[in-house]
Formats: structure tokens, sequence, C-alpha cells
């Protein structure tokens, strides 16, 4: 039990200190940079807490993706973030005090778990301990929750949508590979034989 | 529990040895080197200048939409593997949920390529 | 586990989604595959799959719980849809004739804007927080994408920006309500949630599960201190956008604000109705006085819009079925003069454009007396006066929360009513009694219908419409129990 719990700390520990980075560092790459790395320590505590499929799929897609995406757009706004950072300052007290908040929210929901534990008992599905939990979740999403699988697969669709519509554009006359009529061309098409008179000329 | 996690110590072992490796080679120049920095030597080569901008610069937004049409079907892959860890629980009407799930992506996918968002021009 | 579903019978509550989403993907590979751009046969196409829809809703009725307890289709849900469905044909009606003014002539927006009705039908019949969810970011992600869809406007692309910065604050906000739900009752699905919590006194997390839920949910339907985004994406989108935001999204939100309180939390009904008191009052008081010193037009009917989301949550603060009944009629009556309401504005193009400012309906009485009269009536009726479709609406929602003892709140929705005439009553004074300075070109058909339909809906609502308006939205109140 105790390695698993310092393995706990060590990862949240990571984690929380590289988010405060990510807001704290000047260079919006560098913050992206401790952002994947928070993404990995908790893909760590996701291990920690048996859920691997969650903890792969978290670096597959979010440090694999989302990060990348994450430097994209860093890197298309160039915004002068130093100079956004300038008025950082100024709205901290109201961020502490909403930190305060969350926090103290996220201490009595942890306290009335303790003081009424049998809450958490009843569950929609119990685990099963002895099913891996990649095919735990293959048994459920794709029959009892079908639904849900399907409306998420229109999600993705509607996003392809509204990327391409927001930000496909085309510059135009430019000449593009058209394969099937450049194979489709005959000779008759492009060639002409002109018969030329002597002295004449076109 | 314990047994979830004992699958993982190849991986904790590799990442602690690679730490240790890397730090070693990044903390002994610190110590064995010979240093003997003059203000001549560590500025910029003679005809040099110190630079004079940031080295970033706005991306064409198309890159953009590559990475996030990557997303969209890297997520859609995401399905796919519990999916194929449980091929044999879920029975016919699994397999048609996912081709449905499929069919919905593919007509996102012929869109794009209608659309030409494929194309770099 | 398997799924509950045996053949394509079963399916029959959720025959219209499925209608939709395979005219939606039809239309979308129509609309791919033509050479040119056919805005106008898609929008047509889609407006006739809508109505189809609603034919199919109205006169094949099949009620039931789907997809292990994901989705409900019951009364309630059927009245809700409907409107939705009206208001998303109405919306797409009033565009015709203004898409390529506002850059909305792509055959992706009436495509996008099924699909956002498909979510906004989902969310109706959600009876899962997951379901919930999903359906929610449907909706959402489709009205993001049409917010900006005018893309080379600066001030549409700040609205899409600002909705969607804001509306994934507020899903962050309802996810974090709906997994402290599911934390303290261990149940995802609406229906075992109410029985978890009527097991025992609530605990302090599901409180806060609930405030937070609802705290998201405020903020789609714009009800104060979550409507900071409404004027600025009302004024930055493209009018029959904005149409279209203030119509079928409010009602779908606002049937997924009451299922969730009304009936999912009812055993903890105490506590909710604080929070609905609160923002309704909020609501109907900042909105009255906001809107004021408003002169652009759409920010004005932003923060009308406000005003009213707040009146119809007067009835659900009284939390009986007369309440929610009253909030169903309350919908119906404010999608109706919404849609009204825009058609008459996207029919003033005068030489300069479409008009933008409140100024500029100056005299238009004398160029165009129909539409004046029809947006003087819509204005009336916005106040609440008798006998038009507003007055009964109000009456129901006041009436309600009387009859639960809420007599102060009453009081203070007469109060904001009567401070929110000051400037409904300036645009119809602007109209009447100020010389002339546009010309304005002739109304398109189309719009014409659409404005008479909701005149004539307002006007005699009390002896046609509102009877059975009003026996429907019982009904609808009464299953959600």
């Amino acid at each position: 039990m105790t390695l698993p719990l310092f393995f706990f700390y060590i990862f949240s520990a990571i984690c929380i200190a590289s988010a405060l980075m990510v807001i704290a560092s000047r260079n919006p790459v560098h913050s992206v940079l401790f952002l994947i790395l928070a993404f990995v320590n908790a893909a760590g505590i996701f291990m920690l807490a048996g859920a691997e499929f969650l903890a792969l799929i978290l670096i597959v897609v979010y440090v694999g993706a989302v990060a990348v995406l994450f430097l994209f757009v860093v890197m298309m706004l160039d915004v002068d973030f130093a100079e956004l950072g300038k008025g950082m300052l100024q709205y901290m007290p109201i961020a502490i005090v909403v930190g305060i908040i969350f926090g103290l929210e996220l201490l009595m929901v942890a306290g009335s778990w303790f003081i009424t534990p049998e809450v958490a008992g009843g569950s929609v599905l119990p685990i099963d301990a002895g099913v891996e939990n990649t095919r735990a979740l293959g048994q459920v999403i794709y029959t009892r929750y079908v639904y849900l699988f399907e409306a998420a697969g229109i999600v993705l669709l509607v996003a392809m949508i509204g990327a391409i519509v927001l930000t496909l554009r085309h510059k135009p006359g430019v000449r593009r590979q058209d394969i099937a009529t450049q194979v489709g061309r005959r000779p008759k098409d492009a060639v002409e034989v002109v018969k030329v008179e002597s002295g004449k000329g076109i | 529990m314990t047994e979830l996690l004992s699958d993982y110590l190849p991986i904790v072992i590799f990442v602690g040895l690679s730490g240790v490796i890397g730090l070693a080679l990044l903390v002994a120049p610190f110590i064995i080197a010979i240093k003997r920095p003059d203000p001549e030597k560590v500025s910029a080569y003679e005809c040099g200048f110190d630079a004079f901008d940031d080295a970033r610069m706005k991306f064409d937004v198309r890159f953009y939409l590559v990475a996030i049409l990557f997303i969209i079907f890297d997520l859609e892959v995401a399905f796919l593997f519990p999916w194929a860890v449980a091929f044999r629980d879920v029975g016919w009407f699994g397999f048609w949920s996912m081709m449905i799930f499929l069919a919905v992506l593919t007509i996102g996918f012929v869109y794009e390529w209608r659309k030409g968002a494929l194309e770099w021009d | 586990m398997t799924s509950d579903l045996t053949d394509i019978f079963a399916l029959a509550p959720a025959y219209p989604e499925l209608a939709l989403v395979i005219g939606a993907v039809l239309l979308l590979m129509i609309g791919v595959f033509q050479k040119n751009n056919h805005f106008m046969t898609i929008n047509g196409l889609a407006i006739g799959l809508m109505g189809a829809v609603l034919v199919l809703l109205l006169f094949a009725p099949s009620d039931g719980v789907l997809f292990n307890g994901g989705f409900v289709q019951d009364e309630f849900s059927r009245f809700m849809k409907v409107l939705v469905l009206i208001g998303s044909i109405g919306a797409l009606l009033v565009s015709v004739s203004a898409a390529e003014e506002h850059a909305l002539n792509k055959f992706e927006y009436p495509v996008l804007v099924l699909l956002a009705t498909l979510g906004m039908m989902m969310m109706i019949s959600a009876n899962d927080l997951i379901s919930l969810y999903v359906a929610l970011e449907l909706q959402s992600l489709s009205l993001y994408v049409v917010a900006a869809l005018k893309r080379d406007s600066a001030r549409a692309t700040e609205a899409g920006l600002k909705y969607f910065v804001l509306g994934a604050l507020s899903s962050g906000m309802l996810l974090y309500g709906a997994s402290m739900v599911y934390g303290f009752t261990g149940q995802t699905e609406l229906g075992a949630i109410t029985e978890a919590i009527a097991l025992g006194e609530p605990s302090i997390g599901l409180i806060f599960g609930l405030v937070f839920l609802l705290a998201g949910l405020a903020f789609k339907i714009s009800a104060v201190p979550f409507h900071m985004w409404t004027p600025d994406v009302y004024e930055g989108a493209p009018t029959p956008v904005t149409a279209f935001f203030a119509a079928a999204p409010k009602v779908a939100a606002m049937a997924l604000f009451v299922r969730l309180t009304y009936g999912t939390f009812a055993p903890i009904s105490t506590d909710w109705q604080q929070i609905v008191i609160f923002i309704s009052i909020l609501s109907m008081v900042l909105a009255a006085f906001a809107a004021i010193g408003q002169n652009n037009v759409k920010r004005l009917i932003a923060y009308s819009s406000i005003g009213h989301v707040g009146f119809a949550l007067v009835g659900l603060s009284a939390g009986s079925q007369a309440g929610v009944q009253g909030v169903a009629i309350y919908m119906a009556v404010y999608l109706a003069m919404t849609i009204g309401l825009f058609a008459c504005i996207l029919s003033l193009k005068s030489d300069k454009g479409y008009i933008e400012q409140i100024s500029d309906m100056k005299g238009l009485a004398q160029s165009r007396p129909f539409i004046a009269v029809i947006i003087a009536v819509m204005m009336f009726s916005l106040i609440g006066l008798p006998p038009l479709a507003g007055f009964f609406a109000k009456w129901q929602v006041f009436l309600a929360a009387v009859e639960a003892r809420l007599y102060w709140l009453a009081v203070i929705g007469v109060l904001a009513s009567a401070v929110s005439a000051f400037y409904y009553l300036r645009i119809v004074r602007t109209m009447y009694f100020d010389e002339p300075e546009n010309n304005f070109a002739a109304a398109p058909m189309e719009l014409t219908v659409v404005m008479g339909l909701a005149g004539l809906f307002v006007i005699t609502y009390v002896f046609t419409f509102g009877g059975p308006i009003a026996r429907m939205a019982e009904i609808a109140a009464a299953s959600l129990h």
C-alpha cells in the first residue's frame, strides 16, 4: 500500500506544480509544455486509480493531439503574452477568493463523503474486478450506452463541419491537380494540326 | 489493484532509469567540464547579431484545420480500442452500433474530401 | 450487458430524432455534391424535413423510455419539441431573404440548424445525466459554429468566440454539478436520482451539485447572473442567427431546466425554489432597467429575452403543476412573439442595409404601415397588455405564483412589466410619432406570411389558440410526475 501512496503523492505534486507553471510561466510555449507534463501526471493518477484505459487515452489524445493543437494556437495567435500577463496581478485578489471558495467546496464534499459514506456505495454499474477495464468499458459503450455512443459520433461530425466551415479558405485561381482529367486527356483535345501555307504564317 | 499496478513496474523502472541517465548527462558537464567564461567568449559570434525579435511567427490557419481534423479521427480511433477488446461480448448489436458510428464519421470524411479540406490549396 | 432495443419498432419514440439525423446527413451530402451553392434548395429541404418531423410528432405520438433510461418521450417533451421545431422552422424561414446579405448562404447553415435542433430535442428528452450533457454539447457546438458563420465579420467572429468560451465555462459547471450529483446518489438516470434523494436527508454535496447544475443551465437560458453573453452575442451574430438563438434554444434549455427541477429534484423542491426565485427576480428587474438605455434593436431584444426568461421562471418558482403549465404556455407565446418580431426586423431593409438601431425605425408607420402594426402588436404583447397573448402568458405564471403564496414575487413581476413597458413603448413612439428617414423595400412574401401568422396568433390568442395550448400544456405538465 505504501508504494502506490508514494506514487500518488509524486504524481499529484508534480501535476499541481506544473499546473501552476502553466499559468505562471512567461513563455506560452513553456506553458503548453507544462500542460503536457500535467496531463502525463494526471494519467499517472488515473493509472493508480485503476483506470488504465482512461490513462492511456489521456496520453494518446491529450498529450498526442490536443497539446499539439494548443501549440498551433499559441503560434497562430502570436499574441504578446508578456503584455497580457501584466494585468494579471490586478485580478489576483478575485482569483484568490474564487480559489478559496472552490477549495472549501472540495473540502466540504470530501467531508460529507466521510460523514455519509453509504452514498458512494450504490453505483449504476458496479465494477467487476475480474474484467480489465478496457473490456469492461467495451461491454457497455456499444450496447447499453449505444445512444450516447452514436450521439458522440454526431458531435464529432458537427465538430468536423464546424472546423471546415469556419477555417477553410481556398485561394482563388490556384490550379489543382485533377488526375482523372489529366489521364483522360487525348491528343485531339490539346494538339491541333494546322496546315500552314508557306510565306504566310498563322 | 496492486496486481494491475505491478504490471506497470517495468515502465516505472524504465522511466526512472532514463531519468537518471538524462540527469547524469546534464549534471556531469557542470561538475567535470572546464569553464573559463569571459565576456568576449560568451557573446554572439563576431559577425552575428543579438536576436532582434521573437523567433516565433504566425502560422497559417490551415495547420490548425489539419490538427483539428486529426484530433477528431484520433478520438474516433479511441472508441475502437474497447470495441476490439470486447468484440466477443458485444455481439452483432455492438458490431452494428460501431458500424453506424463509423458511417457517421465516414459522412464527415466525405464532406471533408469534397470540400477540399484535405488539399493544401 | 445488453441493450433494451430489440427491433426497429421499439425505437418508435425516437423516430423524430432519427428522421432528423438521417435527414441532416442526407442534406449535408446533397449539399456537398452539388456543383454550385444550392443554399435555397437545402434550406427549403431542411424546412420541409422539420415540418415532416413536426407532423410525425403530432400525429403519430409514441411515448416511452428508451436506451436503458437515457431517452424519454412523454407529453412534456412532445410539447416542448413541437415548440423547438416551430422555432427552428421559423428561424430558417426568416433567413431565406436575408441569408445572402448576412453571408449565411452556405448549405452548411441549414444543416447545422438541423443538427442543433436535433441536439435540442435530445436535451428535452434527456433522462440521464450523461445523455443530458451529450445532447447539450451537440446543441451548443452547432450554435457556436452558427454564431461565427459570417466569418469575415469581426463582430460575428467575436460573438462566436465569446459564446464559445462562456458556453464552455457553463458546460464545465454543469458537468461538475452532474458529477457531484452522481457521486452523492450513485445514479445517473434521473428517475433513479429522484428515488435516491427521496430516501433520506439531502447531503450538502448533493445541494452543491444541484446548484452547479442549475448555474450551468441558467447560462443556457441566459438568466441573470449568467446573462452577460446574451447582448453581445445577439448583437454580433447575423440577425437571422439571432432570431434562431432567441427562440428554439431557450425553449429547449427551459424544458431541461423544468425537467431537472420540477421532475428530478422534486423531493428537495424547497432547495431549488430559492435559487429559481432568486434568478427569476434578478432577471426580471435587471432586464427591465438595462434595456432602457439600449439603442441597438438586437441588444434590446436580448435584454427583453432575459426578462422574459425571468417571467417564465416565476411560474417554475411556484413548484406546482399549474406553474409548470404556465412555463410551457409562456414559452409557446414567447416563441411566437420572438419569431414574429424578428420577421418584422428582417423585412426592414432600407437602401443602407438592414436596420440596426431603434432610430432607423423612425416614421415606419407611414412607409410600411403593416410592419409597423405588427411590431406594435408584438411590443404590446411583450409588455403583457390584454387582450394579447403576452398578457395571458404572464397571467398564468403570476397566478401560479400567487397560488403558491409567493405574493411579493408576483408583485415584483408586475412592477418589472410596468418598467419594461417604457422601452417597448419607445419603439412604438419612434415608429408612429417621428418623421420618416429611410425608405424601406417591400417585405418578401415569406416574411409577410410569418408576420401575419405571428400577428394572428398574438391578437386572436384568447379565442383561438389559447384554449388548446393551455390544455396541451396542462397534460404536458402532468406528465412530469
